[in-house]
């Protein structure tokens, strides 16, 4: 296999990692929800730590893509 | 490579140097006046013109000025329940920093292309978010200096650790502090650069399918825009979303600077 080729596989295996990071951040707002239906009167004043949970599974996802695009650009 | 027919979808990234200022430069330094600068401009003015149409005072607020306050409500509201009372200061610097990246995301998604022009998001550029990101960093260093010394590093050691872990939990904690400019200006960038992308991916299989013959262009041309039209909408939402989680984790940054933990 010349490293062209492996580059490019390399870049589709990445998105292995970014489909994984679709099921955390689904995990996240599935939890919320489940849990804002049991209580909505608590669920409100939980919306910051929605977010920030949402946002550190998103970022794992986010740099199998930044390592998709260095693998195809720039490596 | 990584073209699909004549459609670059990393075309649309290109810094151009605009109304002939090639060649401006400033102590060596090239400092043309780029697509990305004309989209900083635009991002400036359209916040300006916004905040100022909001700054009338009325007693009874019309439409614009519940606008206005709306927004400045909602950071206020963002940083009260983040940071505590203290945090009220940086309701200006977190209120630009939001609408600055929120009017960016969604200025570049501005279907300007049909009438010619060539939209630009310039928070896909890591240069252009990871400033921003320092600037919040930054601040976050100088007010945990100022206000705690030296006193501010007992944020890496959290309370209740025992002493023998004290040498193996601070340079963990450190790490995850220094990085934290990284992911911030990373988020931002990543997400709007992979929306980008994948929308002009996807346009790319409309023309291309539909210059493969009426076949292709009814099946897959016709399930692509669909599909466009869907991603297109959760573009404008992830610009939204990706804006305020910015603006979140400043503030939270901010808590630990204003009130250690």
């Amino acid at each position: 296999m010349d490293a062209e080729a492996a580059k490019l596989l390399g870049a589709g295996l990445a998105a292995i990692g970014a489909g994984l990071a679709s099921l955390g951040v689904g995990n996240v707002f599935a939890s919320f929800l489940e849990g804002a239906l049991r209580n909505p009167g608590a669920a409100d004043g939980q919306q910051g730590r929605l977010f920030i949970g949402f946002a550190a599974a998103e970022l794992l996802g986010l740099l199998a893509f930044v390592i998709a695009m260095i693998l195809v650009f720039v490596a | 490579m990584a073209e699909s027919g004549k459609i670059d979808p990393m075309h649309q990234f290109a810094i151009e140097p605009l109304f002939g200022t090639d060649h401006l430069s400033l102590g060596g330094y090239n400092i043309a006046f780029t697509n990305s600068a004309l989209y900083m401009v635009a991002a400036a003015v359209v916040l300006w013109i916004f905040v100022i149409g909001g700054m009338k005072r009325e007693l009874v607020p019309g439409r614009w000025q519940m606008a206005v306050e709306y927004m400045t409500g909602f950071i206020k509201s963002l940083l009260i329940a983040n940071v505590g009372e203290g945090g009220k200061k940086y309701i200006p610097y977190v209120f630009s920093l939001f609408m600055f990246i929120l009017l960016a995301n969604l200025l570049g998604l501005l279907p300007l292309g049909l009438i010619g022009l060539h939209p630009f998001t310039f928070t896909s550029h890591f240069t252009a978010t990871g400033v921003l990101a320092i600037l919040s960093f930054s601040i976050v260093l100088i007010v945990g200096f100022w206000k705690h010394g030296l006193h501010f590093f007992s944020l890496f050691v959290p309370h209740g650790t025992p002493l023998p872990m004290i040498p193996v939990i601070f340079p963990i904690e450190l790490v995850s502090f220094m990085v934290r400019p990284f992911s911030l200006g990373l988020r931002l960038f990543v997400a709007m650069t992979a929306g980008h992308v994948l929308l002009k991916v996807l346009a790319g299989f409309v023309i291309n399918s539909s210059n493969a013959g009426v076949g292709y262009g009814l099946t897959v041309g016709s399930a692509s825009f669909i599909l466009m039209i869907g991603i297109s909408a959760l573009e404008v939402l992830v610009a939204v979303i990706q804006a305020y989680v910015f603006a979140l984790l400043t503030s939270v940054y901010l808590n630990d600077a204003e009130n250690l933990h």
